[in-house]
């Protein structure tokens, strides 16, 4: 061959040389204009979003008295690589933790997943101030160690702490449905906290910070330029009365049960107590784990908040709204007579009353709370040729007490409520197949299959209160630079009217003032009330429903005390006490040594679960 | 034996020199993205000598004036002192490995003070001047006296002493003489065996796994043979120049290939690759009755290419498994796709193509990449200092870059390419070739699309050694080229 011919090699080469750049070019065109995913990979590999957490919505009483703010709390953490003679047994004493401790907590940060040496990891979580103070002083003695402020939640008051219930790490099914939240933050899990977290949680901020290979921070992307404010949470202002909250929690101690008030004309729950109750500032802080497994753990439940969640048989409470129905439909008048000699009498059947003057009136029958009375009232009705049959009978019942707000969730602003039990004609059908008035006739006298909640109890004594009428009830009286929910503006009406309402009010005054109800007197303020006794397997419930004043009725009130007996025993002396502390301010001097004495009566209950 | 006319500096290339000062400028400012953290804000830190951008400008100083010395020598003495050169550096090679400090497991640097130096950079130059020294003999030709071999020999010394170091990647630029001896009238054949066996590999390896649809045959097994017969038909026409036995051949390897393809989807599904085999055999066997009856003889290079071409791919498989070593294995795989392996092996390459790819068309402007800044790949400022480009610069500016180097290398090409000796034109295609496979492993090595072998891109990757040996190498062919009508 020839250096001519060899010449010609020289294109050759050229030619594989051209080749190779254009391979690259089209590689370079193909990872920088064809692909998106290499830009988003460098961004999650360089920017850190720092989350800037909000100051979570404080809460205020009626009276605007702060009960729920925030407060800070320390953690302390390290970044292992600039740890430098380190002197543990110092670091021990300050924290005042041992040293098996020390080594304990060193052991599981190293097992966690996404353990850096280089990042910050948390040594020690919800130190309060004091301990920080003292952790601070000497913290130039541990370098590689630092704190971080973190807000949690402090209560000004010792009470309603299932009120306001908990906040929590969000779990990952929460998560999942909702972007906003990210591992590690906190959420409203019980209570107000989750039914208002929306509102109470603010606005998360976002700081972009640049991270290295080591994900060490560098710096703030273009100096803060796209970084996002966090905003504060909203306040919110409660129809609670804390007063009237901490008296009720006070007289319901060493009982097991419920009181609810309602303010009738706005329907906002003045106080709600679930009793057994705690001091939700036992959940703050270092010693919050500990607390909580104690308390979680008693067998009376003290982190349910029964007056939503249980559901109990009204007893005798519930003759109120039978003569609302009764009225109503015309079955009888205030004046119709009813004999009760011991009780509601059907072939052999005997529905056992107590004694007292008979035949009588509606009024008396309420007073003297006879079963009889409203045993034949619910027999009339039900035999009534108004209707088809009895089944109808049932169902427009029924319609009756749902208009009352039974048998659904009212909807009140806490998790968890109960609907409670109003049967109807199909729910018989099924049970009984053939049956007749003296089937279900304890169901006039709230036994039988009939159960309310507390909630639902409190709120026939507000819709008497208000003849006929009810809002339904909340905790919330007010959102800051927001409006409330619809419900809780609007009224609802039952279906009897206001003339039958007087008549029942008639019946409720007549009780306090001569009936079973004769301790709910309170001087210069005039009382209405029903007191219920509902039978158990134990020992019998004590209820109590009243309102005052008789017009223009400030506060409904209902008690109930599981196992208390005659409701006369603890739930007429609670309703009265928390209706005089709310009207007057202030209990009277005699009251002062009725609400100590009730205070300190213990009901013993059994070693069961409940 | 004639003196060149006029001035040194009218004779020199200077646009040589302008591309080199382009691309070593341009790999400065990348060295100084890549080393830019957010703790430096100071432009004048850039030339401090405690930063690797102060001690890569004092380099480059320090290399451009051993350039302009390089100037002062003329072509005789670079051929007059060739082999002294190549045995001094050698020798130094090879006491290198045993005085060197273990830095990685290799044993490549000789510090002096606080400055290191690697003669594996020098020996290049060093071994370029022998070989062109060597085959501008008088009467020198490629095809007697096995003088390819003792070709091969001189580059293989050097190679084998870099070996020794440890240093397999700078090793493997030695390669580079084979397109020198390409050039120079070695056949061909050579550099179509070394393509094909590349393809073959590569295809092989990468598909292996893979089955048709509906037939139970390999893929990669079935393209490496088609490729096979495509090249050897091909050889057949523009190798041994035997239009009527390449008609022929290729007609009958279509039309049953086409058929067997046909029948496997439609009708039986069977192992077509059989078929492929059986036509294989059947080029054998033709080729080697037209060598008997029409005496070309050239045919029975075709065999043993399609021979060795079956050895070669059925040892590939046995290389894989039996002697790669397990990490050497996982990184062909992790180039070829067949395993994701971003935390070891794959985490340069893959964060690399992420720094790239982040850059789009324009790139994040100046000392504004984020992922160099942040350090996420390593050797960002040696073997990886392109990202930085790709990010900062975008496509636009990495393409040009690409450009430049090309156009240097081309450069450097036409200018060997009007030697009017053996000595100029070997020892022009020698520095080309050099800078040539520097770029393309480099480069390709960056954008994934070779093996991670850790060399560096000429002119921009931080270390003074090399790019003091480069410069050595540029400069010594540019003062050779103005010599050209020097005869020696």
């Amino acid at each position: 061959m020839n250096d001519f011919k060899l010449e010609k090699r020289k294109y050759i080469l050229c030619g594989a040389i051209i080749a190779v750049l254009f391979t690259y070019i089209i590689q370079l065109f193909n990872l920088q204009i064809l692909n998106d995913q290499y830009k988003t990979k460098a961004d999650s590999n360089a920017f850190y979003k720092k989350t800037i957490y909000p100051a979570r919505g404080l809460v205020y009483d009626r009276n605007g008295k702060l009960l729920v703010y925030n407060q800070p709390a320390y953690d302390i953490t390290f970044v292992p690589r600039e740890i430098k003679n380190l002197d543990t047994l110092e670091l021990c004493n300050t924290l005042g933790i041992t040293r098996d401790d020390f080594v304990e907590r060193m052991k599981r940060i190293r097992k966690q997943a996404g353990f850096s040496s280089y990042t910050e990891q948390t040594f020690m979580s919800r130190l309060s101030a004091e301990e920080f103070a003292r952790f601070q002083e000497k913290m130039f003695l541990f370098p590689g160690f630092y704190v971080s402020k973190r807000s949690i939640r402090q209560y000004a008051y010792g009470a309603a702490g299932v009120l306001f219930g908990d906040i929590g790490e969000v779990s990952q099914k929460k998560i999942d449905k909702d972007p906003y939240y990210s591992r590690g933050d906190y959420i409203g899990t019980q209570g107000l906290e989750a039914t208002y977290e929306t509102h109470l949680r603010g606005e998360k901020g976002v700081e972009l910070l640049l991270r290295d290979a080591y994900g060490r921070i560098q710096g703030k992307y273009r100096n803060g330029a796209l970084d996002t404010m966090a905003i504060r949470g909203k306040d919110l202002t409660l129809g609670l009365d804390i007063e009237l909250q901490q008296l009720g929690e006070r007289l319901m101690q060493n009982k097991i049960g419920s009181i609810v008030a309602i303010e009738p004309s706005t329907g906002e729950i003045l106080c709600m107590v679930s009793s057994p109750s705690y001091d939700p500032r036992l959940l703050v802080g270092r010693q919050r784990g500990d607390n909580h497994k104690i308390l979680s753990q008693n067998k009376h439940k003290p982190l349910m908040n029964r007056a939503v969640m249980g559901t109990y048989p009204p007893g005798s409470t519930f003759k109120t709204s039978q003569a609302l129905t009764f009225l109503q439909e015309g079955i009888i008048t205030a004046e119709t007579n009813f004999p009760c000699g011991g009780g509601f009498r059907a072939k052999k059947f005997l529905q056992k009353c107590h004694a007292h003057a008979a035949p009588l009136p509606l009024a008396p029958a309420i007073a003297t709370s006879c079963n009889a009375y409203f045993s034949y009232g619910l027999a009339r009705m039900f035999s009534s040729d108004k209707y088809k049959n009895a089944q109808e009978a049932m169902d427009i019942w029924r319609d009756y007490m749902v208009s009352m707000g039974f048998g659904y969730r009212l909807g009140v602003d806490l998790p968890g409520e109960a609907r409670g039990m109003i049967p109807n004609a199909k729910y018989y059908n099924r049970h009984y197949g053939r049956w007749n008035a003296v089937t279900v006739i304890s169901i006039a006298i709230g036994q039988g299959e009939v159960t309310l909640t507390p909630l639902q109890i409190a709120n026939l004594a507000a819709t008497i209160a208000n003849r006929g009428k009810y809002i339904t009830p909340h905790l919330v009286s007010n959102i800051e630079n927001d409006t409330l929910p619809s419900i809780y503006l609007t009224p609802k009406y039952t279906m009897a009217e206001e003339a039958a309402y007087e008549d029942v009010i008639k019946g409720m005054r007549h009780a306090v003032l001569n009936g079973t109800c004769r301790a709910a007197n309170i001087p210069g303020i005039e009382v209405c009330g029903k007191t219920g006794t509902a039978q158990n397997k134990g020992h019998d419930h004590s209820a109590f429903i009243g309102f005052a004043p008789m017009n223009e009725p400030q506060i409904a009130v209902a008690v109930y005390v599981e196992n208390g007996g005659f409701g006369a025993v603890y739930g007429v002396p609670i309703g009265a006490l928390l209706m005089e502390q709310y009207i007057n301010g202030k209990l009277s001097e005699e009251s002062v040594k009725k609400a100590e004495y009730i205070q300190n009566k213990v009901i013993h209950y059994g070693e069961g679960e409940r | 034996m004639e003196r060149e006319r006029g001035n040194i500096l009218e004779r020199i290339d200077w646009w040589t020199i302008g591309l080199y000062l382009s691309l070593a400028i341009m790999g400065w400012l990348a060295i100084c993205s890549a080393g830019n953290s957010f703790l430096k804000t100071d432009l004048f830190d850039f030339f401090s000598l405690s930063e690797r951008t102060g001690k890569q400008a004092m380099w480059m100083g320090v290399s451009m004036f051993v350039g302009i010395i390089l100037l002062c020598f003329d072509k005789r003495i670079y051929k007059d002192w060739a082999y002294i050169i190549y045995i001094c550096f050698m020798i130094l090679g090879i006491v290198t490995i045993f005085i060197a400090k273990d830095v990685k497991g290799s044993h490549s640097w000789i510090t002096i003070g606080s400055f290191g130096l690697q003669p594996a950079e020098f020996m290049k130059f060093a071994t370029t001047l022998a070989l062109a020294s060597f085959m501008s003999k008088h009467g020198f030709s490629l095809n007697n006296d096995g003088n390819i071999f003792k070709c091969i020999a001189l580059f293989m010394l050097p190679m084998m002493i870099i070996i020794g170091q440890n240093e397999t990647g700078s090793a493997l630029v030695y390669s580079a003489f084979f397109f020198v001896l390409y050039r120079e009238g070695m056949t061909g054949l050579v550099l179509l065996a070394t393509i094909s066996a590349v393809v073959y590999f590569v295809v092989g390896t990468r598909f292996d796994e893979v089955t048709f649809e509906t037939l139970p045959t390999s893929v990669g097994e079935y393209a490496v043979i088609i490729i096979m017969q495509i090249f050897s038909i091909f050889m057949v026409k523009y190798w041994c120049r035997n239009d009527k036995t390449f008609v022929i051949m290729l007609a009958v390897n279509i039309v049953v290939t086409l058929i067997t393809y046909w029948i496997g989807i439609y009708l039986i599904a069977f192992d077509i690759v059989y078929v492929q085999y059986l036509l294989i055999a059947f080029n054998i066997v033709y080729l080697l009755i037209q060598i008997k009856l029409r005496k070309e003889k050239r045919n029975i290079w075709v065999c043993i290419f399609i021979i060795g071409s079956l050895v070669f791919y059925n040892s590939c498989d046995y290389v894989m498994h039996e002697v790669l070593k397990p990490h050497q294995r996982l990184r062909i795989e992790v180039l070829l796709g067949l395993k994701e392996d971003l935390a070891n092996a794959g985490y340069n390459v893959h964060q690399s193509k992420i720094a790239i790819g982040s850059g789009g068309v324009l790139g994040k402007g100046f000392l504004n990449g984020t992922q160099t800044k942040l350090k996420y790949v390593p050797e960002q400022d040696t073997d990886f200092i392109f990202c930085t480009i790709g990010e900062e610069q975008g496509f636009v500016g990495a393409s040009a870059i690409l450009i430049l180097f090309v156009a240097f290398i081309l450069r450097l090409i036409s200018l060997a390419e009007r030697q009017n000796d053996r000595f100029g034109r070997v020892y022009g295609y020698s520095v080309a070739s050099i800078f040539f496979l520097h770029f393309a492993i480099n480069i390709g090595m960056v954008l994934g699309i070779m093996p991670v072998i850790g060399i560096p891109l000429p002119f921009f990757s931080y270390g003074g050694s090399s790019f003091l040996g480069f410069s050595i190498l540029l400069f010594s062919f540019l003062r050779i080229d103005a010599d050209r009508n020097l005869r020696v």
